[in-house]
């Protein structure tokens, strides 16, 4: 009997993508140049963090239309952003039969209190996170595979490696306390008790976890499997930098050569103009989108 | 110890890694063509096979790759794998290494949402094997020097030769290191036919 929807085969996916780079795209166009350099995956949606940012309003789900395009232009799996607890885009973006669904800060949240329970939809979803707590929640309502949050579309790499160090930091702790102290580690992080003893049991996470968020040269990619990431989401870096070809090709390679420090240094060579980043200090804290989601 | 290399360039590559060292063999990363010297054999994991393409070209690994299957050494693809050994690819005009006589179909169980786990009958295992098939290809047809290993509706799921096996589905998911097992069983024992080096028996 085929079971479908499963843990096994929502988290297998993620685990496929370990060691690649997941690129935003807003049209077909774009998820070729991605595919062709490279991306095990892309993320279809109708701006780019760093426009949601500057246009300011409400961020939605993308038209169907764009994420139906990029599908057809592909053959890589194509990922989609939800609000954070909406569940009828959620709904609508399974029925559309995209490969992942990201339940996503990028966009402006829907439900203050509530994430979705990923658990009760059989396409697996992405979620952020900043610390082991939120780890642990996100996988507690079933999400499949996780992304440290960072300060989207900055193409500042601060935050993503902030995230990820605490990630990692909490991990390690877990992993080095005796068992009659886990307890109270689970009521400190606001994380179960049976997560713990799982994470403790493995010595990581028990999903895989990409870095995202500030992502925007070569080197960015490489400090964060460096530090410990599967693997990377790149949002606005590629797309909005001066020559997008070259820099997905580059954050590709240096992905995947993270530690050869020379061919890092050729890749990222005569690449133009990153994108511009912007200084995390400079965002007022309301417009911080790490801050949604709990 | 036998000496396996695990293609890392992406993908499933340290459950693959944990796999050989569980059944006793070594397990080597290749990154590069020099990775593949004095290895037994080669697995090529799952993971996105375009990807694993874009890297093999830029880094000179094509010829090696296609050298080291016409060494005769066992090579043993899962998934993209399985797509990156196949002779040729469906609705594509050109195969990537092209060595394993199949021809693969990308994706054909459908996407992710079809995405499934089903217990198979493997010829040469007893008992059926948990398989988790993801976004999965499987064997179209086969030519004359391969053995059908298992079918799921209708479709061919595994395959052998005598150098190569391939699979649609990640035995690399699980916990169950039969297939790894069977993979390593490929290898031709040290004992018994291997000559001494030194060129002084070859004068006797």
């Amino acid at each position: 009997m085929s079971k479908y929807g499963t843990d096994r085969v929502k988290r297998g996916m993620a685990e496929m993508q370990k060691g690649g780079v997941i690129m935003d795209v807003v049209n077909a166009e774009q998820a070729r140049i991605a595919e062709a350099a490279g991306a095990t995956a892309v993320m279809a949606l109708e701006r780019v963090p760093s426009d949601i940012r500057r246009d300011g309003g409400v961020a939605r789900m993308a038209d169907p239309r764009i994420t139906e395009e990029v599908m057809k232009a592909v053959s890589i799996p194509v990922m989609a952003k939800a609000r954070i607890g909406h569940i009828v885009e959620a709904r609508v973006l399974e029925a559309m039969g995209v490969d992942y669904i990201d339940e996503s800060e990028v966009l402006t949240p829907a439900d203050e209190e509530f994430h979705l329970l990923k658990d009760a939809y059989t396409v697996p979803f992405v979620c952020g996170c900043r610390n082991l707590g939120e780890a642990a929640r996100r996988i507690g309502e079933g999400a499949s595979m996780l992304r440290t949050k960072g300060e989207p579309g900055t193409g500042n790499i601060v935050e993503a490696v902030r995230h990820l160090r605490q990630v990692n930091a909490e991990v390690r702790k877990v992993v080095t306390l005796s068992d009659d102290e886990l307890m109270t580690e689970a009521r400190n992080l606001g994380a179960s008790y049976e997560f713990l003893k799982e994470v403790k049991r493995l010595g990581r996470l028990p999903v895989v976890n990409f870095a995202a968020g500030g992502v925007a040269t070569p080197a960015d990619a490489a400090l964060m499997m460096e530090l410990g990431a599967d693997g990377v989401f790149v949002g606005s870096g590629i797309f909005k930098s001066e020559h997008p070809e070259r820099f997905a090709r580059a954050i590709v390679e240096a992905t995947t050569h993270y530690q050869d420090y020379k061919l890092i240094a050729e890749l990222s060579k005569d690449l133009g103009i990153a994108m511009k980043g912007i200084e995390i200090s400079t965002i007022a804290a309301g417009e911080r989108m790490q801050e949604r989601g709990w | 110890m036998k000496r396996v290399g695990v293609l890392a360039l992406q993908g499933a590559v340290r459950e693959h890694a944990q796999s050989l060292e569980a059944c006793g063999a070594k397990a080597v990363l290749v990154k590069w063509p020099s990775d593949l010297e004095d290895l037994d054999a080669l697995i090529l994991p799952g993971g996105e096979s375009t990807t694993m393409r874009r890297l093999i070209d830029r880094y000179g690994l094509i010829d090696p790759l296609r050298k080291f299957a016409e060494s005769g050494k066992p090579m043993f693809g899962t998934c993209a794998g399985l797509i990156l050994l196949a002779k040729e690819i469906a609705g594509y005009p050109e195969a990537h290494l092209g060595v394993m006589d199949i021809i693969v179909e990308r994706n054909s169980f459908g996407r992710q949402a079809e995405s499934f786990e089903a217990p198979l009958s493997i010829k040469g295992i007893e008992t059926p094997f948990e398989a988790v098939f993801i976004r999965a290809p499987h064997i179209v047809s086969a030519g004359p020097g391969i053995e059908v290993l298992s079918e799921h509706g209708g479709k061919i799921v595994m395959a052998r030769s005598s150098q190569f096996l391939g699979c649609s589905f990640h035995p690399e998911l699980t916990d169950d290191h039969r297939i790894t097992a069977y993979f390593l069983s490929m290898i031709p024992s040290e004992t018994g036919i291997s000559l001494p080096k030194s060129s002084v028996y070859s004068k006797v």
